[in-house]
């Protein structure tokens, strides 16, 4: 079965928190993913994954007249947090999902300390009827 | 003296799995063993359309097979004594009676494929590599993953095989059984894969059906008196032969009792019944058998009010008795429904609530649905419908089951 997991981030002043860290804060972080990335890789599990640019760069759309995009800049005052990148991951059970979030959660913020930011685990909707057996 | 290279393709794609066998039992390492024998086979598909198909097409595989793998093991010790200096044991070059090695080997590869130390996912993946000789590329995209992320669960779970120690023999009668129910259950699981298939861009996925019931053929072939292995055969092919009637335009889900019965597969029907019915007649009943004869019953009957439901209900009545399974209590329920009206369906889905295993499931909600409208509850069964839409990962059947609630709901208005 496949989960999007989807990373959010904690917003400073209208981008990544994670830009004003400390540089080692900050390596630590980046290679606590990586890791967690080659394990999943190395395991068979890994399908994709990306990361999004930060929020500042992020702009709403909704179609106007015509349906011609009308277009709003950020930043968005609602989420002090936002959606940093998603990862795909095939697993056997949707408890290995939550084992993996529970890692990516954990993942070191300033001083080392784990960050336990929120991770949205979504079961992804397959092609695949059951069968009628 | 040329052979057509498809009757060399096909000769080539049987014989694979019985040298791979070979070839494992006196060299443990798979994955080493699986290179000399893709060597193999590659030697073959290039000579043999030009000079012929030899005697003995498998010995001639398993001798080159063999060659290849030891040169690859002498490389490999020399290189190491070159770097270490230590010596290393040779493997013994294969004697005369290796060549007639035969079709068991491949059953001994089904049985190492489907290793109780391996997952489900790795043994299928595993099994259609290496005794269906699909490319790694081709698994993944039937599984709709990256062709690295197949190939290191393969990998894995060739490598878990070796370090689990098992030997490559065939299994003591006592654990036959179970490794046989082992290869059966992961022959199922690629039909249904495959079988479920609709259209578009998962039309690969298709082939995953045809593999499965070519490889229980194969089985089949090596066990013809074992009554469960007919038993899943003919439930793959009576189920298969209704695929052209199961969906419809674009690919939206046509229950049973909707779909054009002229369009089902009489060819494999047939097939299936007779099948079905030689294996029961020996008296060794068991679960595919049971499934396949409720099968059979849905497919002989012309319309789907012909159809004989007390004779499913006692079909089901003995599959309950003999698994837990909680989706056959469910079907089991609708065959109910369908004999004494939905009261009595409905009243065999209340202890359902109560297992864990069902308890919120998709399927007891659009079962529940189903036979809630039958008894005329509209109300509870558009939240019936809804709640079952809400439940399932699949989108064919959320979109039916979206319908089904929209429909109900529109006739209120």
């Amino acid at each position: 079965m496949k989960f999007m997991l989807l990373l959010n981030a904690p917003r400073g002043t209208g981008d990544w928190d994670i830009f004003s860290w400390a540089p080692e804060d900050f390596q630590r972080h980046v290679a606590h993913l990586k890791r967690l990335g080659q394990e999943l890789r190395d395991a068979g599990e890994l399908v994709s994954t990306e990361g999004l640019v930060g929020p500042s760069q992020a702009r709403i759309v909704r179609a106007g007249r015509d349906g011609a995009p009308e277009v709003t800049d950020g930043p968005f005052a609602e989420s002090k947090e936002f959606l940093a990148g998603y990862w795909i991951v095939d697993v056997d059970t949707p408890q290995r999902a939550y084992e993996i979030a529970a890692r990516q959660s954990s993942a070191p913020g300033p001083g080392g300390r784990p960050l336990n930011t929120p991770v949205e685990v979504r079961e992804l909707m397959s092609n695949v009827p059951a069968s009628d057996a | 003296m040329t052979v057509p290279a498809a009757q060399v393709e096909t000769l080539l794609r049987e014989l694979a799995p019985q040298v791979l066998g070979a070839v494992l039992r006196r060299h443990r390492d798979f994955a080493a063993a699986e290179d000399a024998v893709q060597e193999a086979l590659l030697a073959a598909a290039t000579r043999w359309p030009a000079d012929g198909v030899p005697d003995n097409p498998r010995g001639w595989l398993i001798q080159v097979a063999s060659r290849r793998l030891i040169d690859q093991v002498r490389a490999d010790v020399a290189r190491r004594r070159r770097e270490e200096e230590i010596a290393s044991e040779e493997p013994a070059a294969p004697g005369p009676g290796e060549a007639t090695a035969g079709p068991d080997d491949t059953l001994l590869l089904l049985f190492m494929c489907c290793h109780p130390a391996l997952t489900r996912p790795s043994a299928i993946a595993l099994t259609l590599r290496a005794v269906g000789g699909l490319t790694t590329a081709e698994i993944a995209s039937a599984f709709l993953v990256p062709e690295a992320t197949m190939a290191q669960r393969i990998s894995r779970a060739k490598q878990r095989i070796k370090s689990s120690g098992v030997p490559f023999q065939m299994p003591t009668a006592d654990e036959q059984a179970e490794r046989l129910g082992a290869v059966l259950h992961v022959l199922y699981l690629v039909f249904n894969e495959g079988y479920v298939t609709t259209a578009g861009p998962d039309l690969q996925r298709r082939d995953l059906a045809i593999e499965a019931i070519r490889l229980a053929r194969i089985v089949h072939r090596l066990l013809p008196d074992h009554s469960e292995v007919a038993g899943l055969l003919a439930l793959m092919l009576l189920t298969d032969a209704r695929r052209g009637a199961r969906t419809g335009p674009d690919g939206e889900l046509i229950p049973l009792d909707r779909q054009d019965r002229s369009r089902w597969d009489r060819a494999a029907i047939a097939e299936g019944t007779a099948l079905v019915e030689a294996a029961l007649a020996r008296g060794q009943v068991g679960v595919y058998q049971l499934q396949a004869a409720i099968a059979a019953v849905h497919d002989e009957a012309a319309r789907a009010d012909d159809t004989d439901w007390a004779q499913i209900l006692a079909l089901y009545g003995l599959l309950a008795r003999m698994t837990d399974n909680p989706m056959v209590a469910l079907n089991r329920a609708v065959a109910a429904a369908m004999v004494h009206g939905p009261a009595a369906g409905l009243a065999l889905l209340e202890p359902l609530d109560a297992d864990p295993r069902l308890a919120g499931h998709h399927r007891l909600h659009a079962v529940r649905a189903h036979l809630l409208e039958k008894a005329g509850d509209r109300d509870a069964a558009i939240a019936a419908y809804r709640a079952a839409a809400e439940q399932t990962s699949s989108r064919p059947e959320r979109d039916y089951l979206t319908t089904q609630a929209a429909r109900l709901a529109a006739e209120r208005a």
